[in-house]
């Protein structure tokens, strides 16, 4: 038996606003359909920026990727908000209970040495990467036209910067919240030769222009790479060292990169559909910055994982790249 | 592993935010940067930024999450039990067609400005703030969205704002003002909008719209309002944290940042004659004049606040005591200017009720019976003669501000504040000295104004005559959005609501 609570239903004059409408009729909308379309300004902008003669504000120019309708690029994920905090807020609460637990049983502090200084040499320098995510993704948010396009960026950029902090935290277990073993890693990051080829990937991508090229970079090739290799591969190699423990506090990334996958690929492969020029233009992104990575990733895994954990990750990579609609360059040998 | 000391909260929270950065060495910093100089604006150490507020990821996520949660169960309750019927009289909706339209969008803007910005500084702690800034930005555009969603399905004239937005001639008022921003140097758009706009004025337009909407049984947008009250608090620190931190940099700032004080408080103050007019006409139980808010938030908050920066060589904005001054006028010259021009708006405009009128005497003793009350009047004896008065003529705009040129002089308030000047063989209008100043600082910027009443003379706002330009270009319904209140399907709705009350009986028995 069900109970059913009557009540007293009011006729709307409309179900929905009228841009929302206009799209997808007059009948009720998701909150993420009436979040994320047609918020952004689109015309009569009064001012040229001063930093960029060249171009207004919201201009779809900015990038040579173009698109009838910006709004095609959606979020399978249909994260506006509140849907994006609630979903990251249970994947903390599961992070927070791994680190909680290995800090009260010391599991860090207890690896000798040896492994210690593996985890800060190969491991926590990745936070540095996540910030050049950061601030390449929180760039594209401010340029990126159309709010469905934009919004995934800032999540992605904030994201980034939780994981950097996660990783951050991993040193400060080591070190008992001292400091010192975050600056032993960020040495290794800055001097050795090993992460050489990834900072000057990081720094390379800073000062790329076009943003559409930039999210192909950092978020399709950079991450899917850089995420396969330092917690799959990587995690697997640590687990042989006798560091399995440090899985429990990588589980974050691993859940993330699942979820990314799903409204990068969209992005990339709604973009490349549209025109041939567009598919063109995010194929020669694809060939220019491709063998770089895995050119930059090689240091890193000869020391650590065996070159043919590369091979793996590529391997992943171009199925991703196949989705999309694009061609991979093939395994760098 | 060696120990050492262990880390303070904020040596911990810098470690967390600011050490992920490092000195470039594969490019130059002045690429990676690109903006931070044009200004003219000096930074010797980045380092000295304090931190506004210490919050991690993991932190933000949880506890804007649990605010999430809570305010959209209210959302669901509100919409359920058709909240919009309990509000205080239907004329209160046209304050929200006015939030949603002008204020709404900013948010959007200022989540696309925050996130350039906070690529764009050098320093990674100011970064990881404005970032922050970005997200939450992206937030209130998005709760006010849903929080308004339901009276969109009840009430004409919220149907298309962000449409509106970049159209309709009075909101080029806010669009203009946040195109300001975005369109100058970070470190501007910081002291614009964090500090100016976020920590000097927020108190004059986020709380009379939420304090509003308290008074008038609007569950939906208080519950918003409260919602983002934590979010606001740390703005405002954002604010006081970049000015403090400019001023201490390097001396050769402070001319600079004082002339963005004097722009952005004379722009930030004539917007807020918007909010002004919804204060103390849109409202029909009334929170405070406008006024006493002024005096309060500015006068007295301000005053302290500039008082305080005084050590840093930085003086009270310029022109502020005719902004003082004219706190006794601007709510009722507007609402005048759109009462004439009703037919052109996404609102309603009505005659004060006698009560209301009586308030305003009390609230304005030496203005509003010697100046104003006879304007309606003279303005209420036409409407029963069957002759609403809808003035077709349209306004010369101000070229900054670009509020119609309506404002007077601070010593005459008979005397239009009219300012013009040549500039490369072409003639510009003021409204003000205000306006004027910040015209003659940056012309070459000003000239470029998309100012709505000269581009509907230029022919590009679909078509040469008003109707046509109100229905196709603006998107504003005629004869449901626009117009008169009185006689309006708005208030045909809301008598309809009132008239059936109290609910019928026969489901429930």
């Amino acid at each position: 038996m069900t109970i059913e609570i009557k009540t007293d239903s009011v006729q709307p004059i409309r179900h929905t606003y009228s841009h929302i409408a206009r799209r997808f009729g007059d009948k009720p909308a998701t909150r993420y359909q009436e979040a994320s379309f047609d918020i952004a300004a689109t015309t009569n902008f009064h001012y040229r920026p001063l930093w960029d003669a060249e171009h207004e504000l919201n201009d779809v120019n900015l990038s040579a990727v173009k698109m009838k309708d910006w709004y095609e690029i959606t979020d399978p994920r249909q994260f506006y908000y509140g849907a994006y905090v609630g979903n990251r807020a249970k994947m903390q609460e599961g992070a927070e209970t791994s680190y909680g637990f290995c800090e009260k049983r010391g599991l860090l502090k207890r690896l000798d040495e040896r492994v210690q200084t593996s985890i800060l040499k190969y491991l926590v320098p990745f936070r540095h990467m996540n910030q050049a995510a950061n601030m390449n993704n929180s760039s594209i948010a401010s340029e990126a036209v159309g709010a469905t396009a934009a919004q995934p960026h800032i999540f992605q950029a904030m994201d980034h910067l939780g994981m950097g902090q996660y990783l951050s935290r991993i040193a400060l277990m080591i070190d008992g919240n001292t400091g010192s073993a975050l600056d032993i890693s960020k040495n290794y990051w800055m001097n050795d030769p090993i992460w050489q080829p990834l900072r000057k990937l990081a720094e390379d991508s800073m000062v790329v222009r076009d943003w559409f090229e930039l999210t192909v970079l950092q978020n399709l090739l950079i991450d899917k790479a850089i995420f396969a290799f330092a917690y799959e591969a990587l995690d697997d190699w640590f687990a042989q060292q006798g560091a399995e423990d440090i899985s429990m506090l990588t589980e974050f990334m691993r859940d993330w990169n699942k979820d990314p996958l799903r409204w990068v690929t969209a992005v990339v492969k709604t973009a490349a559909a549209e025109s041939d020029s567009n598919r063109e233009a995010i194929q020669s992104w694809v060939d220019k910055w491709e063998p770089e990575i895995f050119a930059a990733l090689k240091p890193l895994a000869m020391q650590t994982t065996g070159i043919e954990a590369l091979e793996n990750v590529h391997a992943q990579l171009a199925k991703t790249l196949q989705k999309a609609g694009l061609q991979t360059k093939g395994f760098p040998a | 592993m060696t120990t050492t000391k262990k880390l303070n909260l904020k040596q911990k929270y810098q470690y967390l935010t600011r050490d992920l950065d490092w000195e470039p060495s594969y490019q130059k910093k002045s690429d990676i940067f690109p903006l931070e100089e044009f200004e003219g604006i000096k930074i010797t150490d980045w380092s000295k930024w304090e931190d506004p507020f210490r919050l991690t990821m993991d932190a933000y996520w949880k506890y804007q999450a649990e605010k999430e949660k809570k305010l959209y169960a209210i959302f669901d309750a509100f919409a359920q039990n058709n909240g919009h019927q309990n509000i205080s009289d239907a004329r209160y909706v046209n304050s929200l067609k006015l939030f949603l339209g002008g204020v709404s969008p900013l948010e959007y803007a200022a989540f696309q400005g925050y996130a350039k910005v906070g690529r764009h500084f050098s320093g990674a702690g100011a970064r990881v703030a404005c970032q922050m800034q970005s997200i939450d930005e992206l937030r209130h555009s998005q709760t006010q969205q849903h929080a308004m969603s339901h009276y969109n399905k009840h009430f004409n004239g919220l149907h298309d704002s962000p449409y509106m937005h970049d159209r309709v001639w009075f909101l080029s008022v806010p669009k203009s003002f946040f195109d300001d921003a975005r369109s100058a140097g970070p470190f501007e758009f910081l002291t614009a909008i964090s500090f100016s706009f976020e920590y000097v004025l927020t108190n004059l337009l986020f709380v009379p719209f939420m304090s509003g909407a308290a008074y008038n049984g609007d569950m939906a947008t208080v519950t918003f309002g409260f919602s983002a009250q934590s979010d606001e608090a740390r703005h405002m620190t954002l604010g006081l944290e970049i000015i403090k931190f400019l001023l201490e940099q390097h001396e050769d700032n402070v001319p600079i940042v004082q002339q963005w004080i004097d722009k952005w408080f004379w722009r930030g103050f004539r917007l807020l004659s918007l909010v002004g007019m919804m204060m103390d006409y849109m409202l029909p139980n009334k929170v405070m004049s406008w006024a006493e808010a002024w005096e309060m938030y500015y006068e007295k908050n301000g005053g302290a606040l500039f008082k305080d920066l005084a050590r840093y060589g930085i003086r009270p904005p310029k022109y502020e005591a005719d902004a003082n001054a004219a706190k006794n006028h601007i709510s009722h010259q507007i609402w005048t200017t759109f009462y004439q021009y009703g037919h052109a708006t996404n609102f309603h405009t009505w005659i004060p009720t006698a009560e209301e009128m009586d308030w305003m005497s009390e609230k304005y003793p030496e203005t509003f019976d010697k100046y104003y009350r006879p304007r309606y009047e003279h303005l209420a004896k036409l409407a029963d003669q069957g002759k609403r008065y809808y003035n077709n003529t349209l306004p010369q705009l101000c070229q900054v501000c670009q509020v119609p040129a309506l404002f007077t002089e601070t010593d005459d308030p008979t005397m239009l504040s009219h300012r013009q000047l040549e500039h490369e063989g072409e003639r510009y209008h003021f409204c003000s000295d205000g306006c004027c100043d910040i015209f003659k600082n940056e012309p070459e910027k000003y000239v470029q104004a998309w100012l709505p009443v000269h581009q509907i003379y230029q022919g590009n706002c679909g078509g040469a005559e008003l109707p046509k330009v109100l229905s196709d270009y603006y998107h504003i319904n005629i004869g449901e959005d626009n117009f008169e209140y009185v006689g309006s399907p708005d208030q045909k709705r809301w008598f309809e609501i009132k008239g059936i009350k109290p609910a019928k009986s026969k489901d429930a028995a």
